[in-house]
């Protein structure tokens, strides 16, 4: 125990040598935090989720009794019940709006509580306002996913009593870091709608349209320009460009998140996925069947990973490019 | 003569086309209380935004205690605080916590930050309503938090934008003697910008009248009146018995008068020179008791009118001006 002179006098320096930036954006980083989780709006997704996930989770282990897997403790999250489907897509669905809530009024409630003009003109940089919101977001986005994957395997544990080895366990590990990865894009996405819309409204419109389009619609616009530029509606078509409207239509169908993140925990989650791309008679010539190791999976999905946080640190640049850009100005 | 607090050279801000301030030239002593007075759309708060770097110039220098504010915007924060026009508060926090974040977006201690947000919120009457949310306030006493707010970084400097706006006579009295207080027991400087004339006039030492982005005066209120005054435009106020026509051409035919109207019971009488002492002898000569004598120009409303035509006149002879200009060139276009 330091005496308290010594931690007073420690106190004083540091608050003297702590940078300007790093005082503004603990502040305002707490304050994010306890915003959302004192907020109806969270809470209220936060039991949705929490519902929808325990509901796959029952799901899944009355289906697992039909299992053949040797990943019993995987197939909790990736087995769909009977008309409840598995947590994974379950995720993969909701988790957008997880993220959207958490940033659709970021910056837009700010101008119309008109709060933001007060936080301006306090001493701090400009873009801690921004971070601020960005990290909060992320870090509740990860305590949330962490222990929502957590306790599916808790419980799951303790209904079916079969431990997880080491190799699963790591695999979920990183199912659930592609989760926060993925929601962050999310939460970046709807940040940059509510600092280019003035209205929490509109902001919110925005990312919800972009959220359905690419969970829904993006599959059809792929497959259809697919087919407008290789078409395969005659069988001499077929013979021919069968392989590139294929891989087009998957190349096209991987601009979208959505896409992008079930493909990628798939494949984390499912050992017996061998390959992302399509395979020919050719390439399965002579091999064995079996599983792939933790790292070849991990190897596999590795772009995905990398595509994810390319996307998800793009959209958060946009929305700190354009927030320090934007004046502060009178109405 | 006291050290200046704040100083605007050549402040200019042009959105596009449209040119909100141009070229700004004032100084603001230290202690004093300073009322930027001007039409809505004058470009003042334009002006208090680039005084706190919110919002960069397009050309010229502002400064406060010789810290740029374009350049050293933190700094220049940490001493001034800022009233914005219908301030804001997290609508879900109590009065007191949004003190406190403040305190803590400040770099306060705690227990610094706990002292002076009890001795603020004592301060401005809000003590009983400090633990409700701020989402229940009413406007005055969002404005009173707003004050505290303010205070809470101790700062040297105070812009209060609009204050006096949508508050009930009673507040209005307790925010003005709060401004004059801030002003001589805390020796703040404070730079108040308005369109309400009247409230601004009791509490600032000094005005400067703000139309279309220029400063077209400034000074004490005295000092706008003694000048509107030297400008050859006296109005003469007066009433006098028996009241008929006769004494209305009895004024129009003196010496200097320019025009003479009557306003209800009161005959204005506009004139190029002082012609007190005239009409009084005049009046007097002719068998007319005079009931109520006053030069005009007094008072800030006045005043400000009467800046304000003035620049008006000015704007309308130059958009004339430039409305010739313009003319041969559409000619020439259609030909």
């Amino acid at each position: 125990m330091l005496p308290e002179s010594l931690e007073n006098a420690l106190r004083k320096f540091a608050q003297k040598y702590a940078p300007q930036q790093a005082v503004g954006l603990k502040a305002l980083y707490e304050k994010e935090m306890m915003d959302h989780i004192r907020s109806r709006k969270f809470q209220m997704i936060l039991i949705l989720v929490l519902i929808t996930s325990y509901a796959s989770l029952y799901g899944a282990i009355s289906g697992l009794s039909d299992s053949t897997s040797e990943y019993l403790f995987l197939s909790m999250y990736t087995t769909s019940g009977n008309s409840i489907p598995s947590f994974l897509s379950f995720i993969a669905l909701l988790g957008p709006f997880v993220g959207i809530i958490l940033g659709f009024d970021g910056i837009s409630g700010e101008k119309s509580d008109r709060t933001l003009y007060r936080i301006a003109a306090q001493p701090i940089y400009r873009d801690s306002i921004i971070n601020g919101k960005f990290l909060a977001g992320a870090s509740l986005i990860t305590v949330m996913v962490f222990v929502m994957g957590i306790s599916i395997g808790a419980i799951g544990l303790i209904v079916i009593g079969f431990p997880p080895t080491v190799e699963e366990v790591a695999r979920i590990f990183v199912f659930l870091l592609f989760t926060v990865i993925y929601i962050c894009f999310w939460l970046g996405l709807s940040l940059l709608f509510s600092v280019v819309c003035n209205n929490a409204a509109t902001s919110a419109m925005a990312s919800i349209g972009l959220w359905i389009f690419f969970s829904l619609f993006m599959s059809l616009v792929a497959s259809m320009i697919a087919g407008i530029v290789y078409p395969v509606n005659t069988q001499m078509q077929q013979l021919y460009n069968s392989y590139a409207n294929y891989a087009l239509d998957l190349n096209l169908n991987r601009i979208s998140p959505y896409y992008l993140y079930s493909e990628a925990v798939t494949t984390i989650m499912n050992p017996s996925v061998r390959s992302v791309n399509v395979v020919t008679m050719q390439s399965l010539d002579g091999a064995i069947s079996g599983y792939l190791g933790f790292w070849q999976s991990v190897l596999l999905v590795w772009p995905h990973l990398a595509g994810l946080i390319a996307l998800m640190l793009a959209t958060f640049t946009g929305s700190y490019v354009c927030f320090m850009r934007q004046e502060i100005r009178a109405k | 003569m006291k050290e200046n607090m704040i100083e605007i050279r050549g402040l200019t801000k042009a959105y596009g086309e449209k040119i909100a301030v141009d070229h700004l030239n004032l100084s603001i002593r230290k202690g004093e209380v300073f009322g930027l007075l001007g039409p809505n759309g004058a470009g003042k708060t334009t002006t208090t935004l680039m005084l706190l770097g919110l919002t960069d110039p397009t050309s010229g220098q502002a400064t406060i205690r010789e810290k740029d504010c374009t350049r050293d915007p933190i700094d220049v924060k940490r001493m001034v605080g800022y009233l914005p026009d219908n301030v804001g508060f997290y609508t879900d926090m109590t009065g007191r916590e949004n003190l406190y974040f403040t305190g803590r977006l400040n770099g306060l201690e705690k227990e610094e930050i706990e002292r002076r947000a009890d001795e603020l919120l004592e301060r401005v009457g809000m003590t009983e309503a400090a633990d409700k949310k701020t989402g229940t306030y009413s406007r005055g006493m969002k404005q009173r938090l707003g004050i505290a707010d303010v205070l809470m970084k101790d700062p040297e400097v105070i812009i209060m934008d609009e204050p006096t706006l949508g508050i009930d006579p009673q507040g209005m009295r307790d925010l003005l003697r709060l401004i004059r207080e801030l002003a001589e027991q805390d020796g703040r400087t404070i730079l108040i910008s308005s369109h309400q004339l009247y409230q601004i006039q009791q509490v600032c030492d000094r005005v400067g009248i703000f139309v279309e982005g220029k400063l077209i005066a400034c000074g004490t209120i005295r000092e706008l009146g003694q000048r509107m005054e030297r400008a050859g435009k006296y109005t003469l106020e007066l009433a006098a018995e028996p009241d008929n026509e006769a004494l209305m051409q009895l004024l129009g035919g003196m010496e200097g008068a320019t025009s003479v109207e009557r306003e209800n019971d009161l005959i204005l009488v506009r004139s190029g020179s002082d012609i007190r002492k005239k009409a009084t002898l005049l009046l007097a000569a002719n068998g007319y008791t005079v009931l109520q004598l006053r030069q005009k120009g007094g008072d800030l409303d006045e005043i400000y009118s009467r800046y304000f035509e003035q620049a008006e006149e000015g704007e309308r002879a130059a958009a004339t001006e430039r409305e010739k200009k313009r003319a041969p060139r559409i000619f020439g276009k259609r030909a």
